[in-house]
Parts: structure tokens; sequence; C-alpha cells
């Protein structure tokens, strides 16, 4: 039994603390927003916020989960880059397949909020997300617009 | 099945066997009613294509498969711009799968002739293979056809529907149909300044009968093709809503893992599963033996998927290797080495006398080129969701043609291929991987294990990449003949590698493969050359291997643009002459060419100084024409940095300008994944590559700056747009390097001594 604070409401869920997350959303909860893509923490499709951390749940035991606060794709509005974000990545016209955005959004909140103006090398590091589509260079675009649009509103 | 097999085999083969002469394939015939249709909402079905709700919200139905190319948005504006509505009325849904909706220019592709063969027996094949198609009612997506199959129909299917609103109007008004004109989904009378929404008369109009000659906009009136428009699965893509496969969540779901045997050829000798029954969770273990489309395996079924994977690791199982256990790359080099000296080679092209021009040659160039195979590695692992109840199968997969998901879930739950409902939601990728139908069979093969009960089948991903059906690996030879001026006198390429479209046969319908038929694919982008050359030799020398081999997007040009680009580079380069001036000297009759490198040589800047070095290829695939140019650095521990690729496209004219710019985008990072780290390797009759570790993929730190350039050739020369982004980046990168550094790449993936 795991209690796990997720999207800012606490779930009891009767798995083995072993299970990874990821499974504890998609199959228990019904969250299907972050995906299974490698099951090894490679291609960050999986993540999710735990605290203010891009996390790949697909190797995140909900044992070890306890009392923190999780947040995935489906609670994303909550956060305060997430308007801008998404707006951004619309207006690039960022996703192809569309499969590992999730993942890309939640890794570009916690970098907006570490670091409202990413550069280039920022993003580099911090977007290690795998996409087969090759949306990279609009990832990084839309990130840029969405950090000027955070910092036109400050 | 006997029918279906001849067809296959003279379709998918490409046999130039010519069915009868009253066949037209006219576009009024694509606008039927499809036989079975549940539309979501029930709204007044208009043709094939489209309906409009009496709110005025129009429905087009997409037959092809959205999977990041943008055909949801693409297709319906070929609807809209003729039904005169704008795309924000507009929603897409699935078609059903009727044969309304086959895609004949896949097939008629498919036919060994270059596809600038306007000769009798050629246009006599590509006929056949449409009415073949039409027969078979294959609905596929792939091969870069969507809106080129979909161009002419798609419009007509919109101006029906116009057609039959204005009359609907006109009747209601008492005037005559030429006095209404459309906008913005609403008919307008001026003289008596009335007009009606589409949806006021949407129930009226649906039935009315379409005019026998139905006017289609000229291109200069389009409000909508040609100019980008949002795409409208993007929303979903962007909060987690978008559905796939995997997401599928149906009532008393139970998951699937599987485990294929290890090493390509073997059998299950013995299985223990007494342990992993015992584990949380676990329901059941099934054994699957060999098919002609799956290779052996064992399938938990549990609660939950990483139990059940868990579980697969409990499984006590003794596999016994069969004659390939020994089977490695260092042998399958060694083999393709021997084919390509000795072997009996197939001619695809002879221009001219080469042996003649070879024998007075004063100079001869001869290199030997390879590429790897590849796997796919879709980020949306295999999938499929099956569920058998009262002798009737669903299923919910992403997919690239649920026809051929349909009959090989029927053969495998022995049901009647009427009884097989396919729901394609989004797919987490394609490339060619998604038009496979193993992971279909193995799940429809559980579901019938398990009548009642909704069973979820998920490769993880070592299964993906050990058990793919791979971009074949490839040998080829290339000689060239100088003559005194430096020019190309003789030019002779010999390839070696297994056939696609003889495994794909196989797998589907073992009856219809031979090695007899001419395989296309192995020699695309080789046969075919633009460049004039007085004699020139194409061939191919099958190869057999116990691997499996399928369709990666753009085929046989991924390897055989590699070859020609960069032994054109070497031969320039032997020439004393520039590589760009050296190519456009051979592109003299073909000026769509000429424009398509000179856009991305101007662009790119070529000739100006740089820090490493520019190379450029050129190649032409699925009716585009496509020319890159790459900037590469070598730093001191000879890493390979690609800095910038700037590309030119010529398909035609673009529909969605945006999508055919993210597609360039896209087929080039793909192809750049492939040619700095791709490979799949074989050791003990096995893959070695179990994961994203060790099958690496370009990420947002090796992904150079891309720009693109559109050029536009009218809509007489539409082409494709998924797969010609990927051909030219290898040579590209790799005639970079040897100018950056003066190393010869001739092996994928670029390592540099």
């Amino acid at each position: 039994m795991a209690k796990l604070t997720i999207n800012g409401v606490e779930k009891e869920v009767a798995v083995e603390d072993a299970m990874p997350l990821l499974w504890v959303l998609r199959e228990t909860l019904g969250l299907t927003g972050a995906k299974f893509g490698c099951g090894v923490a490679a291609c960050g499709a999986c993540s999710v916020l735990v605290g203010n951390v891009a996390t790949r749940s697909c190797v995140t035991s909900v044992g070890t989960l306890a009392g923190k606060s999780i947040t995935t794709i489906e609670g994303a509005a909550a956060r305060a880059p997430w308007i801008a974000l998404r707006e951004a990545w619309i207006a690039e016209q960022v996703p192809q397949c569309g499969y590992c955005q999730s993942g890309m959004l939640i890794a570009s909140i916690a970098l907006l909020e570490a670091k409202p103006e990413p550069s280039d090398a920022e993003i580099d590091a911090a977007l290690t997300n795998l996409c087969r589509c090759g949306t990279y260079p609009r990832v990084r675009k839309a990130i840029h617009r969405a950090a000027r649009r955070l910092r036109e509103r400050r | 099945m006997r029918r279906r097999s001849f067809l296959i085999a003279t379709g998918l083969a490409g046999g130039a066997l010519v069915v009868g002469g009253a066949f037209v394939y006219a576009p009024r015939n694509r606008l039927r009613r499809p036989a079975s249709f549940a539309l979501t909402q029930g709204d007044p079905l208009f043709n094939a294509w489209v309906a409009i709700a009496p709110d005025g919200g129009v429905t087009v139905l997409v037959p092809r498969q959205e999977m990041g190319q943008g055909i949801t948005t693409a297709l319906p504006m070929l609807v809209a711009e003729e039904l005169d509505c704008d795309l924000e009325r507009v929603r897409f849904e699935q078609a059903s799968v009727d044969p309304v909706y086959a895609n004949a220019t896949l097939l008629a592709d498919g036919v060994p002739f270059r596809p600038d063969d306007r000769g009798w027996l050629a246009s006599a094949a590509r006929h056949t293979q449409f009415k073949v198609a039409e027969l078979l009612g294959v609905q596929a997506t792939g091969g870069s056809t969507s809106v080129r199959d979909a161009w002419t129909v798609m419009r007509h299917a919109g101006a029906a529907a116009r057609s039959q609103i204005v009359m609907a109007a006109a009747r209601r008004w008492g005037v005559a149909p030429s006095e209404c004109r459309t906008e913005q989904g609403r008919v307008m009378h001026a003289p008596t300044n009335r007009t009606l929404g589409y949806g006021e008369l949407a129930v009226e109009a649906a039935h009315l009968e379409v005019p026998a000659k139905l006017a289609l906009k000229d291109a200069g009136a389009f409000r909508l093709i040609g100019k980008s428009q949002p795409r409208l699965d993007i929303p979903a893509k962007t909060d987690g809503t978008a559905p796939y496969g995997i997401d599928t969540r149906v009532p008393g779901l139970v998951y699937a893992a599987i485990g294929h045997c290890p090493v390509f050829g073997g059998t299950l000798e013995r299985m223990d599963s007494g342990k992993a029954m015992r584990l949380p969770g676990v329901k059941s273990v099934f054994e699957l033996p060999r098919t002609s489309a799956t290779e052996p395996a064992v399938a938990v079924i549990a609660d939950s998927w990483w139990r059940a994977q868990s579980a697969l690791a409990a499984l006590d199982l003794r596999w016994s290797a069969g004659s390939h256990a020994r089977l490695d790359s260092a042998t399958q080099h060694a083999a393709y080495a021997e084919l390509l000296a000795n072997g009996k080679a197939r001619e695809y092209e002879r221009i001219g006398d080469p042996r003649a021009a070879f024998a007075s040659a004063g100079r001869v160039l001869d290199a030997t080129y390879f590429a790897p195979y590849l796997a796919h590695a879709t980020m949306e692992p295999m999938n499929c969701t099956a569920w058998l109840k009262e002798g009737s199968l669903e299923l919910w997969c992403g997919n690239q043609s649920p026809t051929l998901a349909r009959w090989a879930a029927a053969k495998a739950a022995r049901v009647d291929s009427d009884n097989v409902v396919v729901h394609t939601p989004y797919l987490g990728g394609g490339f060619g991987r998604r038009a496979e139908t193993d992971v279909v069979f193995e799940a429809a093969t559980l579901a019938a294990r398990m009548p009642g009960t909704p069973v979820q089948l998920i490769w993880s991903r070592a299964e993906d990449l050990q058990h793919d059906r791979y971009r074949p690996m490839a040998m080829a030879r290339l000689r060239s003949a100088l003559g005194a001026d430096g020019a190309i006198a003789a030019w002779h390429h010999r390839i070696v590698s297994q056939s696609c479209t003889q495994g794909f046969t196989a797998r589907l319908l073992p009856a219809a493969a031979s090695d007899l038929m001419k395989d296309k694919t192995t020699v695309e982008g080789a046969y075919d050359l633009p460049y004039a050359m007085p004699s020139r030799q194409v061939e191919h020398v099958l190869a057999e291997q116990p691997v499996a081999v399928g369709f990666w997007r753009s085929v046989g040009h991924s390897t055989n643009a590699f070859f020609v680009e960069a032994f054109l580079d070497e031969v320039a380069h032997a020439a004393g002459k520039d590589p760009l001036q050296y190519r456009l000297a051979m592109l003299a009759a073909v000026p769509r060419h000429r424009r398509v490198l000179e856009t991305a040589a101007r662009a790119a800047g070529w000739g100006k100084p740089l820090r490493g070095g520019r190379g450029i290829a050129l190649a032409e695939s699925f009716h585009s024409i496509v020319a890159q140019v790459a900037e590469v650095e070598v730093d001191a521990s000879r890493k390979v940095h690609v800095r910038r690729i700037v590309c030119a496209i010529d398909c035609g004219r673009a529909v969605n300008p945006d999508t055919v710019v993210a597609q360039m985008e896209s087929g080039i990072v793909f192809g750049l994944s492939a040619a700095l780290h791709g490979e799949i390797t074989l050791k003990n009759g096995r893959v070695e590559q179990r994961n994203f570790p060790d099958y690496a993929l370009v990420g947002m730190a090796g992904c150079p700056a891309i720009e693109v350039h559109i050029v536009d050739s009218g809509w007489e020369h539409l082409g494709g747009a998924g797969e010609p982004g990927t051909p030219p980046v290898a040579p590209a990168v790799a005639n970079a390097i040897f100018a950056a550094t003066g190393e010869r790449v001739r092996r994928l993936p670029i390592r540099l001594a």
C-alpha cells in the first residue's frame, strides 16, 4: 500500500513498493499522459515532476515517493510556466507523432521554473528526452518563446 | 485466400500483368458511401469522406493513419478547400476499414520501373496495380503517398458535398443553383440577400444527386491549400490527452508481456512457469508457436504490465538455438562480400555499353560501401489491445494498415475478417514498423485463448530492438570510369541485400512470396538516377539471412542515396571538380533537380569559407527532389559535430507548407541518428542492442540547426514528404567530413579512424 500525492490529490494505491510510478499512474490511476518508452530512464517519455524535479517515472518506485508531491502532464496547469509553454508549443507547431511530448513539456516546466531564461546550452543539458520524430529544433524554439512570454509578463 | 494471394503476388511484387482495359480509376468511383460506417456523432454523411452536422460542423473521414506527418490536417484541408468552409469548423475522424479507402497510389508506386518511365509497359503495370489495389482494398499509410493518393478524390469529395448543399439551398429558395455562391460554410443568394448555413441544409442535401461533372477550383483560387495551417491534432498532443494504442483502457483489461526466442530461427524447448505463476497479479502463461508472421515466444498475462514483465524474467525457459546459433555480423559481412564478388545478379538498369566503356577507360574508381541493419525504434513500443467476444474481435492499435491488421487478427483468432473491428488511435511513430502485423497477430492469438477478456500486449524496448523487421543491411560496390575531361564515362553499381518486399509478403501471405519477383526497393535511389551518364549498369544480388527485414523510412533510398552520393563525391574530387558543379553538369536535362541543388547550395553559402567542412547530396525519392548541405566539424578527439543542415525540397507544391518543413526536419534527424549512431549487430544468432543506451539516437544536444527551403514547381508534380528528407543526410555528412578532414566515410554508422 502506498500513499501518493498526485496533482494535489492524495491517493492510496494497493501495489508493492517496488512498482515504478509510471505503471501506477497509467494502469491503477488511469493517468495515461506519461508514456512508456524504454523502462530504463533513457528516453524521458515517462517524465513527471517530483517536487520541482523532472523525474523518470519508469524507474522510480512508488515506495520512494511517500510525502512527495507529484505533478503529471494532467496536472501541469498548476505550474507557473504551463500556459506560456503550451501556447508556445502550439505556436511553433512542435509535436509530430506526439508520443514524447508530455515528457518534453514536463522537462521544460522544470527548466523554466529553475532558469526562467535558459541558454541553448542549458536547454541541451535539461532536455535529455528522446524524440524519434526529430522535434528538437522546434522544442528549443518553443522554450525560448515561452521564456520571452514569461519575461514580458513579469 | 487464393485470389488474395494471387493479387498480392502480382500486386506487391509489381508484376506487369495487364488486367482488362475498361478500368478507370475515376475519383467518382471513390465517392460512394462505405459499406459499413458508424460516425461517432451520426451526422449526415455526404460521401465516404465528409459529414456535416446540423450546427455546421464538418467531419472529414481520414482513412490514413496519423503518425506524426500531419495527415489529419492535410487531408481535411483538401476537403475544406472545395467545400468552402473554414478549417476551424472541421474536425477529423478515423475512417472505417472499407475498400473505398484503398491506397492505390502506394501499390502503383511499387512497380519496378523508374518513376519517370512513362512507357507502355510501366504505365500498364501501374494501371494494373491500381486495379489490384482496389480489388484488395488495402487501406495503408506509407510510401509518402497519402496526399498524392487523396489529392483528386478528396477535393472531389468536398466539391460534391458543396454542390449538394447549393442544390438544397436553391430548391428551398426556388432559385437556380447557378445564382448561389458559397463562402465560409454558408450558401448565399445575392439577388435576394438570403443566406443559409451548411448545417441547416445538411440533412436534405446529403442525399441529393451529385452532378455528373464537378468543377474543381483553379489553384489560384485556393484559400487553404498551399498556405500553412495549424495542425488539428496538435492541441491534444500538448496536454497528454491525445490517445495512442498503448493508452487503450477498457473494462476488465489485462496486460501481456512477451519474450521472443532470443536466437533467430530457434524454438522453445522447455518452459517451467511455476515460479512466475506464483508472483502477484499473474494470471496465465502462454506459449506462442512460430508462424509465418511471428517468431516463437512466451507471454505472461497479469493485472499490470510491469507485473507481467517482471514475471517473464521469472520463467524458467530453455530455448533451442537452432541452426543460426553462431551467426554474427562478421560472418554476414563475409557472406555479403562473397555475394558482391560472385553472386548471381539481377540487372535493373543498363544504359549504353558500360563494359566497353570500362575496358577503354583511362581511369577507374572502385569502392565498396556498407550500411548496417537498423531498427525503427518508434517511441511508442509495439502494442495491441485485442478483445474477442461472441465471435467478433475488437482491436485497438497504432497501425499503418487497418486492412492488414484485420487480416492478421482474423487469421490468428480464427474469425471472419468481417467480424474484426479495428480502432486506430494516434501512432507513437510508424516509420514502416507499423505496416507489419506481428504484434496484432500475437495479441489476437492471446485474445482467442481467453475469450471475453480484453488483453493489451506491450513489447518491452528490448523486444522491439531485438525482434524488429529491420532496414536491410546492404553492401555495394561502385565503379566509375572517368573520361579525359573528368566526366563519368561509365558507372557500375552492384548491391547485395535482402528484399523487404519479399520478406513482407512472406510474413503476410507465405503462398504469395517468391524470390523470382523483382523488388525495386533494393535498387531505388540507384537505378533511377537523374544524372546523365553515357553508360550505366545497376544490378542487385539477393541475399538470404534469417533476419527479418522490412520497410524503414525511405526504404532502399536510405542506403542507396548514401552509396551513390558519397561515391559521386569521390569521383568529383578525383576529377578535380567541385562536387556541386560536377553534379550540375550531369543535370542539364532535369531543371527541377538543378534548381533544388542550387537552392540548397546558395542558401548554405556553398564555396564560402567555413570552419570544418561542407558536403552536398541530392536524392529524389517518392516523387520529391531533396538536396541537403551539411556543415560539419571534427574535433581533436575525432568526434563529429554536425552544426547545420540546409535542405531544399521540390515536392511539386506543398499542401500544408509548415508540415513539409517539419517533415524535412524530421527526416533529417531520423537519417542523422542512423548516420551517426544507428547499428543493429548480431552475435551468437541474436541482436546485441537492447535499449537506447546502445541503440543511440540524436538528442537535443546533438541536433544541428536545420533550415528548409521549399522549391515550388506546381501541382502537376505532387510528391511525398514523409520520407524524402531522410536519404540525403548520411551522404551530405559523409561528404562534409571528407571536406573537413580528407577522410572518406564508406561505412555507416560513421566512425572516424
